[in-house]
């Protein structure tokens, strides 16, 4: 009886703050999204929103460059992961990925303005091997570049986790069993890291989603995703019952990746 | 549990200094106290040197917070919080902020200098009599070219941007009203149209633009033209004096067809509370010599007429940021639109950006 009460007294300061900080935005920016811009009740909003094929190329836009994003940085990170669980100090190196996340992404973003810029170290190298200076900033190229080396720690972490609890017996035995390389990659390794893969997935899709200082920054506003007009609509034309409603429209774009993939486990392990 | 409780302790203890600490500094820097000044400025818009002599002469301390754009220090003040003393809104949001209650009328029996002022700067139709302004730095709209790659005198109307050598050439400063404002101009509209089409014609303007849009930035713009990045920007007159001090081959142009003309202008919110600190500064800055320390540090043009006297000659005969009253008389101020209006701008700014790719 004791350690009932007790227990319902330590959820309280996990419901405040679940209350407080994720029901109650979430719903207020539900009930803005149906405010026009004098609070008039209306569904215009989300009209607005599926008929303009500015909102809908914004939103494509978002999910083809956050798709762009998670796939090259799963593209190094798994193979980063792999080496780094093998590795002897594996936990210092470790640190040195995660170092950079110290540092201020404003920081990170300017810097890699000095790097690609005209008379950067990019261009000074390109012109040293013959190539001649290139526009790098405000290309697509850079703006994926520059999310992408943001991003990677956020991926190596679950996928190293996933490397770290995989069983070296099970490798071993699958190589008994005569199977290959690739195919003890393909039928053990995978799908075994699988959840440390989602995970990454989860952690670096989402965010990249609504990115939107890099946008400007990198991108100089030639990629333009749902995040800019978020921002302009908040900041500048203040009618936020639009901004709300493309959160709205982000929000359940999160959701359903989550649910794509989420329930690893639920579905059963890895032999499908 | 004995250690789960000494480390509990420990992180309260330190948690304790330091708000005790941070309490300490705070009073001593006045933050607290009555002896202050809340400053809510643009980036980069005063001479540092001046609020030091400011502090000295007067014993308040100043705490500068920065905004970025008109809009989002409308935001702030509207959601109060924070008791801003003093802020610098463009005219336009003066209209603005006038018509939400956001603004308190001068005190003019407490304030020296006014006369100062050039006329031609003061009594405008956002605020008539300045009965909550006093006018701070006036500019204009216009072209930065970099003559390493554009001959003098190639560029100098609205519509030499749309020249097809110019491909991927121009930076445009990211601001909704500028963008769409300078496109009305070069149809020979007026930079407060209402017309929806008119808009949409601008707009459709823009978007052959766009092939010639290296990029849409906000303040790293100066950084880019003074690195010779691109050859063209489109940016603010006070931005272009920042960018010709770093790199001589810039040069500004106001086109003379017409542009915006604007002014950022000292206002009393009403979240303000220190009313001797604000009337104390603003008479300071009224003082030509101050006024004209500051306009020869930020780069903008002052409107006060014993000021721009003390300037050097080189910064008051320059024609790029005193520009002939030929110029300045087709020059024309933003006047506030209505919501709707400035949904319908930044709709179609928006589709312009999603154009430029």
């Amino acid at each position: 009886m004791k350690s009932k009460t007790a227990n319902l007294f330590y959820f309280i300061p996990y419901s405040l703050w679940l209350f407080l900080f994720v029901v109650a935005p979430v719903a207020l920016i539900l009930y803005n999204s149906f405010l026009d811009i004098n609070h008039h009740f209306t569904l215009a909003n989300y009209t607005t929103f599926f008929k303009s094929g500015t909102y809908l190329m914004m939103t494509l836009n978002s999910l083809w460059y956050a798709l762009l994003i998670t796939l090259v940085t799963l593209l190094i990170s798994y193979p980063t992961a792999y080496l780094l669980s093998h590795l002897k100090h594996k936990q210092l190196w470790l640190l040195l990925i995660i170092l950079p996340t110290w540092i201020n992404l404003l920081l990170k973003a300017y810097a890699f303005i000095g790097i690609f810029n005209q008379t950067g170290v990019a261009n000074q190298f390109l012109s040293f091997i013959g190539v001649g200076p290139q526009q790098l900033l405000f290309t697509n190229f850079s703006f994926i570049f520059v999310a992408t080396y943001i991003q990677i720690p956020f991926m190596i972490m679950p996928i190293f986790n996933a490397m770290e609890d995989l069983n070296q017996s099970y490798i071993n035995a699958s190589h008994d069993l005569g199977a290959t390389n690739w195919q003890t990659f393909r039928r053990v390794i995978w799908p075994m890291t699988l959840p440390g893969v989602k995970a990454g997935v989860q952690t670096v899709f989402i965010p990249s989603l609504s990115l939107f200082m890099l946008t400007r920054l990198i991108g100089g506003n030639k990629v333009i995703t749902l995040g800019t007009a978020i921002e302009e609509h908040f900041l500048i034309t203040m009618n936020w019952g639009m901004g709300s409603t493309i959160g709205v429209v982000l929000i359940v774009a999160m959701v359903i990746i989550m649910v794509l993939t989420g329930d690893a486990k639920s579905r059963g392990g890895f032999q499908k | 549990m004995k250690r789960l409780f000494s480390l509990l302790v420990g992180i309260l203890a330190v948690c304790a200094l330091l708000a005790f600490s941070a309490n300490r500094l705070q009073t001593k820097s006045g933050d607290s106290g009555t002896k202050v000044l809340n400053l809510y400025n643009w980036g980069d818009y005063i001479d540092p040197a001046l609020i030091t002599k400011f502090e000295k002469e007067s014993g308040y301390h100043v705490n500068v917070e920065t905004f970025d754009s008109n809009e989002a220090m409308f935001t702030k003040i509207k959601q109060g919080g924070t008791s801003y003393d003093l802020t610098v809104p463009s005219e336009y949001m003066i209209e603005k902020m006038k018509a939400a209650h956001l603004l308190q009328p001068l005190d003019k029996s407490r304030l020296t200098g006014m006369s100062n002022l050039d006329a031609r700067f003061t009594n405008q139709s956002f605020d008539r009599n300045n009965k909550y302004s006093v006018p701070y730095f006036w500019g204009t709209l216009g072209i930065v070219y970099n003559d390493k790659f554009i001959k003098p005198g190639e560029i100098s109307h609205w519509n030499d941007l749309w020249k097809s050598k110019y491909r991927n050439d121009i930076m445009l400063v990211d601001s909704t009203r500028d963008i769409m404002g300078f496109s009305l101009v070069s149809m020979g509209k007026s930079v407060n149209t209402t017309n929806p089409a008119t808009l949409r014609a601008a707009q459709h303007k823009l978007d052959q633009l766009s092939p010639n849009v290296k990029a849409i930035v906000a303040d790293e713009i100066k950084m880019y033209m003074a690195d010779n990045e691109a050859p063209i920007a489109v940016d603010w007159s006070g931005e272009a004096s920042e960018m010709i001090s770093n790199n001589a081959h810039l040069h500004y142009v106001v086109p003379s067809e017409g542009s915006n003309l604007w002014f950022d202008n000292l206002v009393i919110p009403k979240t303000a509370k220190h009313y001797d600190a604000i009337y104390a500064f603003l008479n300071f800055m009224l003082k030509p010599e101050n006024a004209a320390q500051n306009a020869e540090y930020v780069g903008y043009a002052t409107p006060n007429k014993k000021a721009k006297v003390l300037l050097p000659a080189s910064i008051r005969n320059d024609k790029q940021f005193y520009p002939p009253s030929s110029t300045i008389q087709n020059l024309e101020v933003y006047s506030d639109l209505s919501p709707k209006t400035i949904g319908l701008y930044n709709d179609l700014y928006l589709e312009f950006k999603m154009h430029t790719h």
